[in-house]
């Protein structure tokens, strides 16, 4: 179920203030973050926000159509590389 | 045969019949039929030439239907993808979307088996 539009998205109250504050001095920092639940806002726009992914910080750059859609979406937590030996079976080929 | 937004209509009830169109379910099948006034036992064979032009007109308007939903579907899929988000990553893989465990199943979205060599229990 989607959440009540009542309440409003949901974003960290750290880093709303923060890109409150970087909007009114017009600065552009990287901001870092873990808050990967947090929805991204039309303010948030034109802002890099490093994603924290539970090992480093990956910067996003927040671009229109990211809007609504959530930090962590943008920063993957698992790596794949591949299966033990199917590099070997490739080569063989 | 009646031709609705360029699919063939079989002879069936009218509320079946209708979901042979993609975007077009039972459900949303009924409301049009109640909304045209149509009476759902009648079959497809039956209707008269005002009768289906009424369900096509109704369906022109108020529904998505065939291949305007089918690019908008391929779109949003696509939107995703482009836009680099965990969903758009997971349809590029051909993996589950929504969190699906893929340990085991999940071969409707990876297609056939491929067996491994030495994927066994220890």
């Amino acid at each position: 179920m989607s959440r009540s539009v009542k309440k409003g998205p949901f974003i960290a109250k750290s880093l709303y203030k923060k890109v409150v504050e970087m909007n009114k001095t017009g600065e552009r920092k990287m901001i870092k973050t873990y808050s990967r639940c947090s929805t991204i806002i039309p303010e948030m726009v034109g802002f890099t926000i490093s994603v924290y992914n539970g090992k480093t910080w990956i910067p996003v750059y927040i671009t229109e159509n990211l809007v609504g859609h959530k930090l962590g979406e943008f920063s993957p937590t698992r790596l794949f590389r591949g299966h033990a030996g199917s590099d070997k079976k490739a080569s063989r080929r | 045969m009646a031709r609705i937004a360029g699919v063939d209509l079989p002879n069936k009830h009218v509320d079946i019949a209708l979901t042979y169109i993609y975007g077009i379910g039972h459900s949303s099948a009924l409301k049009i039929c109640e909304a045209t006034g149509i009476d759902i036992s009648k079959r497809m064979n039956d209707l008269t030439a005002e009768e289906i032009n009424k369900l096509r007109k109704v369906i022109e308007n108020d529904y998505k239907v065939e291949g305007r939903l089918r690019t908008e579907v391929s779109l949003n899929i696509k939107r995703l993808m482009d836009i680099g988000s965990y969903r758009g990553l997971r349809h590029r893989r051909g993996l589950p979307v929504r969190g699906q465990r893929t340990r085991t199943n999940a071969r409707t979205r990876k297609g056939k088996k491929k067996t491994v060599a030495g994927k066994k229990k220890r």
